[in-house]
């Protein structure tokens, strides 16, 4: 049965599980505050933060960390509810 | 709530493509029922946009370690409790 990337359940591996804590960044902050406000206002929940972080190409996947690939959810989950247009955050970053 | 708590119950063996929050390694498992912890609206549907309804019983179930992962281990006698909605459920086999 194929399984997506993220159910990794019981995948054999020789790597030690990294338990390591860290400081969160401001970034990593502020994205977990914004994922917040965008349920309360019901512009999209959990399931489907979920859903966007399951949909990410596994090469991404595996190289991002947590709050990376909430950020990748929230920005694929409103482009597809056009809340934002396509490539809208990458033109206000660089602009 | 079609289970009580002590029952067995397999997990269905089946394939779901889209988002779901039953892990592969149970699926096709006999397991029991060790809780029953409220209705919750589906993250099936809700995953994509639905208000995820009706909601759907969730339970908890635990699985004897050896029946997961056959190799022996230093936790052999360990038991894995996984949260499963009611669908993904069926009489154990």
């Amino acid at each position: 049965m194929e399984r997506g990337v993220h159910d990794r359940g019981g995948v054999p591996t020789d790597e030690p599980i990294d338990r390591s804590e860290h400081t969160l960044e401001d970034w990593e902050v502020l994205t977990d505050a914004l994922v917040g406000a965008l349920a309360r206002r019901g512009v999209m929940n959990v399931d489907e933060l979920r859903r966007g972080i399951e949909g990410m190409p596994r090469e991404e996947y595996v190289q991002a960390s947590y709050y990376e690939r909430w950020l990748f959810s929230m920005e694929s989950i409103l482009t597809e509810k056009g809340v934002l247009a396509a490539g809208e955050l990458d033109r206000r970053a660089a602009g | 709530m079609t289970y009580r708590v002590g029952e067995p119950v397999t997990v269905a063996a089946r394939a779901h493509s889209g988002h779901h929050r039953t892990p592969s390694y149970i699926k096709g498992k006999t397991g029991r029922i060790e809780g029953v912890h409220a209705r919750f609206r589906n993250p099936e549907t809700r995953a994509y946009g639905d208000q995820g309804l009706p909601e759907m019983p969730l339970y908890l179930v635990s699985f004897a370690r050896s029946d997961l992962w056959p190799e022996p281990c230093a936790g052999g006698g360990h038991r894995v409790y996984v949260d499963v909605f009611e669908h993904w459920l069926e009489e154990a086999k």
